[in-house]
C-alpha cells in the first residue's frame, strides 16, 4: 500500500541511515561543583548495535552511563533511551534497560538464586518465566553449580559473572555494561563475549560497554573514544584504524632492491629496509598475495601490521591507554567510594 | 531525532509505560520485606544483641529501682517498667533495622533497587516493613518475660501489644529510613542515631511516669514521638491487670497536655501523624538521582 510506505518514509528518514535509534545523546553535560565530568557529548546508537566508550580512568564513560539509566540528572543536554527522554520519562527508560555497574551491587548474603529472584521481580518478569530465565542465565555465565551458595562465598570473578548474568535476566531493549570484564580471566572475559553476541544475535538487544581495554573494543560495531568528557573520535573500528594510518606490508625476500623497484614500478609505496621491503597499503591482508606476485622473488617472511586501536587512542588524544588500568579490581573502599556517588 | 519509542521486549508485560502497575509494586514491596528477614535470620549476632539490651535494663531498672522506688499496693516498679522496656526493644531493633539502608548503598546494592522500574514508595515501604516486621517478634518475644515480672497476659492483651507494637514499630524504622537516606557512611549512621536514640527512649516515659515532671522535661517529652506510642502499650498492659487504686496513682499513665489528658486513641492519632510524616521523608529522601 504505497500510502503507508509514504508515510512510514520521515520516520526512518529521521534516523540516521535508516536506522531505529535505541540511544540518542546530544550535547549532554553533567557537572558536580566545579568538576565537569562530562562535557557536551553527542552520539547516537542504533537497535542491535554493540557500541564502546573506550577511554582512560575519570574520562566520563561511567558519569555518562549513570545519566543515560537516569541514576544521575544530567547539567544539560538531552538523552533519550528506547525513545524515551531520560529526564522526563525516566521510569519508562528503566522499564528497557538493563545494567552492570563497575561497581559490584549484589547482597552477597543472599545466594546466587535469590538475587537473580529479588531481581526478577522488580523488572517484572513473568512469574510462569522466571525459573526457566534463571536457569537459562546462569547456564549462561557457567554458575548453575552455585545458584544456592550464597555470593559471599563466591570469588571476584564470579561474582561479576553473576552480575551480568543478572543484567540479561529480563531481556532489556539496552543493556549497559560498564566495564563489565573488570577481573574476569581471559577464559571468562571470552565466554562473556560469546554471551553479549548471542544475546544480540538472539535478542535483539542493544549493548552500550564501557572498556578501558583495546581488544574489547573492537568487538564492538562502533567505538567512541571519549577523553575528558569529550568524545575525541567515533567510529567502526577498523575506519578508526584507517583514519589512523594505512596497513604496513613488510617483505623479507631474497632480493630487497629488486622487489622494491619492481614494487614501486606497479605503483606501490613502499620503502627498502636494510632486512626487508615494507609497503604501505590499505588492507594489507588482502594484497598479500598480489605484492608477492609483483616481488617476483622468493619471499622467505611476511609480516602484515594494522593499526591496532592503542595506535588510534594514541593518535587522538595524544597519550596511550595503560593497560594496567584495566586490570585493578576494585577493592573494597574504591567500590564504597563510588557507590556514594 | 525523535524517534518513536520502542516497543518493550515481547515478553515483558504489555503496561502503560509511565503508570505503575499496583500488582507489580505490591510484589515488589513483598520482596524487598522478605530479603530484610532472609538477611536478618542469616545476621545472629544481630538477633542476640537486639535481645540482650532490653533484658538488660528491665533487670537493671526494674529490679535496681523497685528496691528504690518501693512498692506501692502490691504493685512493683519492674510491673511499670516492663511495657516500657517491650517498647524500647521494639524502638531499638525497628530503628536500628533501617541500618541495611547504609550498608546497600555501601555495598552498592541500594543502586540496584533505585535504577530498576519500580517507584521508590514501594522499596521504602518493603524495607519499612522489613524492618517493622522483626522489630515487631523482637518486642512480642519479649512478652515471655512477662510471668517472671508478674505481668498477667490474656489472648486480647498479646493481640493488642502486637498491634501497638507494630504501629510503632512502622513509625521508628521509617524515621531510620529517614534519617538513614541522608546517610553515607555506616560509622555516621551509628553515632547519629545513638545520638538520638537514648534521648528519645528516656525522654519518652518509657522509664518513669510522666507525671509531675519539670516544665522542661515534660516538655520535651511531649516532644518526643516515641511518648506517643509507649504510652498506649502501657495502657492497654496496665488496664488487663488487677491495679489497685493507690498504685495506679503512683504509677500513672496518660499523656496531660494544656490540661486535659489526651485519650487513648488520640495519642494514637498523634502517633500516626508522626508515622506519615516521617514514611513522607523517607520516600522523599531515598534514592533521588544525583
Ligand atoms: N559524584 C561525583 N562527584 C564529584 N565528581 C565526580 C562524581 N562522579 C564522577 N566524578 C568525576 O567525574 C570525572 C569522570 O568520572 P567517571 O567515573 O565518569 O570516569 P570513568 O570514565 O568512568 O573512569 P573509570 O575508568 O576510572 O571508571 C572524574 O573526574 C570524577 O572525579
Ligand atoms: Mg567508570
Amino acid at each position: 500500500m504505497p500510502a503507508v510506505t509514504t508515510i512510514a518514509e520521515p520516520a526512518a528518514a529521521s534516523a540516521a541511515a535508516g536506522r531505529t535509534l535505541a540511544v540518542e545523546v546530544s550535547s549532554l553535560v553533567k557537572r558536580y561543583g566545579v568538576v565537569e565530568a562530562v562535557k557536551g557529548v553527542s552520539f547516537d546508537v542504533g537497535r542491535g548495535e554493540i557500541f564502546a566508550l573506550l577511554g582512560p580512568n575519570g574520562a566520563g564513560k561511567s558519569t555518562t552511563i549513570k545519566m543515560l539509566c537516569t541514576l544521575a540528572l544530567p547539567t544539560d543536554g538531552t538523552a533519550r533511551v528506547g525513545g524515551f527522554d531520560v529526564r522526563r520519562q525516566p521510569k519508562a527508560v528503566r522499564r528497557r534497560i538493563g545494567l552492570v555497574f563497575q561497581e559490584q551491587t549484589l547482597d552477597d548474603q543472599l545466594t546466587a538464586e535469590e538475587n537473580l529472584r529479588f531481581h526478577a521481580v522488580l523488572y517484572r518478569v513473568p512469574r510462569h518465566e522466571v525459573d526457566a530465565r534463571i536457569d537459562r542465565v546462569l547456564r549462561l555465565v557457567a554458575l548453575e553449580g552455585r545458584r544456592k551458595d550464597l555470593v559471599s562465598t563466591f570469588s571476584g570473578g564470579m561474582a561479576r559473572r553473576l552480575e551480568i548474568a543478572r543484567g540479561m535476566l529480563h531481556t532489556p531493549t539496552v543493556l549497559f555494561l560498564d566495564e563489565p570484564t573488570v577481573g574476569l580471566d581471559p577464559q571468562t572475559r571470552a565466554l562473556m563475549w560469546d554471551d553479549v553476541k548471542r544475546l544480540r544475535e538472539e535478542e535483539g538487544v542493544t549493548i552500550l560497554l564501557t572498556t578501558h581495554y583495546m581488544d574489547e573494543a573492537e568487538y564492538a560495531d562502533r567505538i567512541a573514544i571519549i577523553d575528558h568528557g569529550q568524545i575525541v573520535a567515533l567510529d567502526s573500528p577498523d575506519a578508526l584504524k584507517r583514519k589512523v594510518g594505512q596497513d604496513t606490508v613488510e617483505l623479507t625476500t631474497a632480493d630487497n632492491a629488486l622487489a622494491a623497484s619492481r614494487l614501486a614500478a606497479a605503483g606501490s609505496r613502499c620503502q627498502e629496509g636494510g632486512e626487508a621491503v615494507v609497503v604501505f597499503t590499505t588492507d594489507g591482508e588482502s594484497q598479500v598475495a598480489r605484492l608477492i606476485e609483483i616481488a617476483g622473488v622468493p619471499v622467505s617472511n611476511v609480516h602484515v601490521h594494522r593499526p591496532t586501536l592503542d595506535d588510534v587512542f594514541l593518535h587522538f588524544t595524544g597519550r596511550q591507554i595503560r593497560e594496567d588500568q584495566g586490570e585493578r579490581v576494585p577493592s573494597m573502599a574504591v567500590r564504597a567510594r563510588a557507590g556514594r556517588h | 531525532m525523535a524517534t518513536a519509542p520502542l516497543p518493550l521486549h515481547p515478553s515483558t508485560p504489555r503496561l502503560l509505560d509511565e503508570r505503575g502497575d499496583l500488582g507489580a509494586e505490591l510484589r515488589t514491596i513483598g520482596m524487598v520485606w522478605e530479603r530484610e528477614l532472609i538477611r536478618f535470620v542469616r545476621t545472629r549476632t544481630r538477633i542476640l544483641s537486639s535481645f540482650v539490651q532490653p533484658i538488660l535494663f528491665l533487670f537493671v531498672l526494674g529490679y535496681g529501682m523497685t528496691t528504690l522506688v518501693g512498692t506501692t499496693a502490691g504493685f512493683t516498679f519492674k510491673k511499670f517498667v516492663f511495657p516500657g522496656v517491650v517498647a524500647m526493644s521494639v524502638v531499638m531493633t525497628a530503628i536500628f533495622s533501617a541500618i541495611s539502608i547504609v550498608w546497600d548503598r555501601e555495598f552498592g546494592f541500594l543502586r540496584e533497587m533505585v535504577v530498576a522500574p519500580v517507584s521508590r514508595s514501594s522499596l521504602v515501604i518493603g524495607k519499612t516493613l522489613g524492618g517493622s516486621s522483626i522489630a515487631t517478634v523482637q518486642g512480642t518475644i519479649m512478652l515471655v518475660l512477662a510471668p517472671l515480672i508478674g505481668v498477667h497476659l490474656t489472648a486480647v492483651l498479646v493481640g493488642q501489644v502486637i498491634g501497638l507494637e507494630l504501629l510503632m514499630a512502622v513509625g521508628l524504622t521509617s524515621f531510620g529510613v529517614f534519617v538513614a537516606s541522608r546517610i553515607q557512611r555506616i560509622e555516621a549512621f551509628q553515632v547519629v542515631m545513638q545520638l538520638l536514640l537514648l534521648p528519645m527512649l528516656f525522654l519518652s516515659g518509657a522509664m518513669f511516669p510522666l507525671k509531675g515532671l519539670p516544665t522542661w522535661l515534660a516538655v520535651l517529652t511531649r516532644l518526643n514521638p516515641v511518648t506517643y506510642a509507649v504510652d498506649p502499650l502501657r495502657r492497654v498492659v496496665f488496664a488487663a491487670q488487677a491495679m489497685p487504686p493507690a498504685a495506679a496513682a503512683r504509677f500513672s499513665t496518660g499523656i496531660s497536655m494544656f490540661g486535659t489528658t489526651l485519650s487513648l486513641s488520640a495519642e494514637i492519632g498523634i502517633f500516626c501523624v508522626f508515622t506519615a510524616v516521617f514514611l513522607a521523608l523517607a520516600v522523599v529522601g531515598f534514592g533521588k538521582p544525583e
